[in-house]
């Protein structure tokens, strides 16, 4: 007698395409999903309880270590918390800086998501030219900040340091580089019948279902909502510059796919633009006081990361130190999803949605 | 002069040439197999920016290969407790076996073949076939969830593509009027099967990949999915062997397309034949493997699910159409 039965499969923490140590316990009949269970917290640090017994200058560095692929709009939105407590006035010079160091991160973060994405559904070589073009990037941003991965670059009041000389020229003639090699990624992957067979129609959510699990970034554009911080709450200096938001209607993976691809070419016009308007003098660094103490009272910002909205929520007594502090953390956010969208799908539809939604452990696991 | 060494009476001194001869095609297959995975590596390393092996053995890493196996040989040999000891153990020996015996009816040249059977070309495929055991064994032996999945996928998939395997030849069967791997070749004489038979070459092509488990029909190991799929709790030489297996299996295939679709040791012009066979045959052989390389670098894999559908409602149907198309134009025009 002949009898079959469902096995439970453990994806990870160990696994070569959770992106991290994300695990996720599936129920499999065959190699059929009926019912996925995620496990997070391998990479928990606590950020937020520790940031309460720190100075808000301090709390920066930790930033870092959440969206580790995008750290600097991490970086920005705990200062800009901070500055919206304190009435801070950015001066033009750092804000333009900031802009490009974000613009700068996006590409990058994207990049990873492209290359990794699809590495995940077994061609290796793409991921290897996401990392060179990532690459450069990344030695800009570290001739900006002395980092490679965790700038810590941005203070309450601006940034730290002052662009290099000839840094905003070496951003200028990335540009056009960056636009020839998005053809070239376009030709290479992008029409590829076995990778559209792989992608199309997998991984799909509507418009009410994406903002009911509250998802954001280009997991929500791809269904067909336009919304964008960067446009619909500008913030710095992005009411300044001409970028589409490109959102789709598929919802699928392969949306989400093309979304990525988009947001970087966007990003780039808005780096032209930046480099074109960039102030050629003024301060980096707003007056600030010496141990910056937010006042009494709270305050919630949001911004857009490559990842979605992130969030920074901040309640002061008016020390020097936050008394709570949040952060709405959008991979978190994101992931919460996956669990529908895998319940039916088999194991390498798996692979191809979770890499999709594009988490970063440390994001989620805070 | 080996024909006439199998007809001969047995005695010691042709077996011990048979030895000898057998040694000589180990090393070649051995020497194929170390740098073979050199030359994928290096390779894929220039088609995806990076340098490939440059340590060990000179910049061109020729001692690279060299180390890895010694340092599987030194591998502790890790045997699960909850294993199938016996079968896990047996297991790549089955999967390695075959693919030596397969190399029995190849013809190099006209003069270095080891068995002119009647029915090469069959033999191949029949004895290639048993492999599959192999991984399924291992997957199941293993006792693990993902080796499992793995096992089970390698034996779907190597038994739908060795179907349109054997039909997709069939039209060379047909052209040829034998099963017989030498007389492929002579046939080829006035005109390559990779021309007559285009659509028979191409699924033949498609299907031996996915015999061969490579990239885009890696499924069976996938590493994004499966970890390692059927060989995920192998280590150090056990390991080996289904690695070796898989590039011997790499040589085979080459040295098979090479036979029957590009002409064997024949030169593409009459004018060129003062070049020996051995030459000819290893360039062609040469731009087979490297096509699988490049294949490897460039494509994404293939979904479990889909690969079944192209095999049965794509490759199957195409391959039998091309053996009706061959027939009807044999019967009229020839």
């Amino acid at each position: 007698m002949i009898r079959t039965e469902e096995m439970i499969l453990n994806v990870g923490p160990q696994h070569p395409s959770t992106h991290g140590v994300f695990r996720l316990v599936v129920k499999i009949d065959g190699e059929i999903i009926t019912e996925a269970t995620p496990v997070i917290g391998y990479l928990h640090r606590g950020t937020e309880k520790l940031a309460e017994d720190l100075q808000y200058t301090q709390i920066i560095p930790y930033t870092d270590r959440m969206d580790y692929l995008s750290s600097m709009t991490n970086n920005y939105v705990i200062c800009h918390a901070v500055e919206t407590m304190m009435g801070i006035e950015v001066p033009e010079r750092a804000d333009f800086l900031r802009v490009i160091a974000m613009e700068l991160n996006r590409i990058a973060s994207h990049l990873v998501a492209w290359g990794t994405y699809i590495l995940d559904l077994g061609a290796t070589s793409p991921f290897i030219y996401a990392f060179r073009d990532r690459e450069m990037i990344i030695n800009m941003l570290n001739e900006l900040s002395g980092a490679r991965l965790t700038f810590n670059y941005m203070r309450v009041g601006g940034v730290k340091w002052d662009a290099p000389e000839g840094w905003i020229e070496k951003v200028g003639s990335f540009v056009p580089y960056l636009r020839g090699q998005l053809k070239g990624y376009h030709d290479l992957v992008s029409g590829n019948e076995i990778f559209l067979d792989r992608v199309k129609g997998i991984g799909r959510y509507t418009k009410e279902e994406a903002l009911q699990y509250s998802l954001s970034g280009p997991n929500l554009r791809s269904t067909g909502v336009k919304w964008d911080l960067r446009k619909d709450e500008p913030y710095s200096v992005y009411n300044r510059f001409e970028f589409d938001v490109p959102t789709s209607e598929e919802g699928d993976c392969l949306a989400r796919y093309h979304l990525r691809l988009a947001e970087i070419e966007q990003s780039l016009n808005i780096l032209e633009q930046a480099v074109e308007q960039f102030p050629a003098e003024g301060p980096i660094l707003a007056k600030v006081p010496k141990i910056i103490k937010a006042p009494k009272g709270e305050a919630f910002v949001r911004i857009e990361s490559p990842r979605g909205e992130i969030g920074c929520y901040i309640y002061s007594d008016g020390k020097k130190e936050p008394y709570r502090l949040k952060f709405r953390r959008p991979s978190f956010y994101n992931l919460q999803i996956l669990p529908k969208l895998l319940k039916g799908e088999n194991i390498a539809n798996m692979i191809a949605i979770l890499g999709a939604v594009d988490i970063v452990l440390g994001e989620v696991d805070g | 002069m080996i024909e006439e060494l199998l007809q001969s009476s047995p005695g010691w001194a042709n077996f011990g040439i048979f030895f000898l001869l057998g040694a000589v095609l180990l090393l070649i297959v051995l020497g194929f197999v170390t740098y073979g995975i050199l030359a994928e590596r290096k390779v894929l390393g220039y088609m995806q920016l990076r340098h490939g092996p440059n340590q060990v053995g000179g910049k061109w890493g020729l001692l690279q290969t060299v180390a890895d196996v010694l340092k599987l040989l030194l591998k502790e040999d890790i045997i699960p407790k909850a294993a199938d000891k016996p079968l896990f153990i047996i297991a790549p020996v089955i999967a390695f076996a075959p693919s030596f015996m397969v190399l029995a009816t190849m013809p190099f040249t006209d003069a270095f073949q080891f068995a002119d059977i009647g029915v090469g070309l069959l033999y191949y495929i029949a004895v290639s076939g048993l492999t599959t055991f192999g991984m399924l064994l291992g997957g199941w032996a293993s006792n693990n969830k993902y080796a499992l999945l793995g096992g089970m996928r390698a034996s779907a998939q190597m038994i739908s593509y060795e179907i349109p395997l054997v039909m997709s030849v069939l039209g060379v069967i047909l052209l040829t009027g034998s099963l017989n791997l030498n007389d492929m070749v002579e046939a080829q004489k006035h005109g390559w099967f990779i021309l007559l038979q285009p659509i028979g070459f191409i699924i033949f092509f498609i299907a031996s990949i996915a015999e061969l488990n490579r990239t885009p029909f890696d499924l069976p190991e996938s590493e994004n999915e499966l970890v390692a799929g059927y060989h995920v709790e192998y280590t150090g030489f056990r390991w080996a062997f289904f690695m070796l297996a898989e590039y011997v299996y790499l040589f085979a295939m080459s040295a098979l397309i090479t036979v029957v679709f590009l002409g064997g040791w024949l030169a593409p012009f009459g004018f060129l034949d003062f070049i020996p066979g051995a030459v000819w045959f290893a360039v062609k052989f040469s731009v087979v493997v490297f096509v699988y390389i490049w294949l490897r670098a460039t494509l994404p894999r293939f979904r479990a699910d889909k690969l079944m559908e192209f095999g049965w409602k794509v490759l199957l149907p195409i391959a039998l159409a091309n053996i009706f198309l061959t027939a009807l134009i044999k019967s009229l025009f020839f």
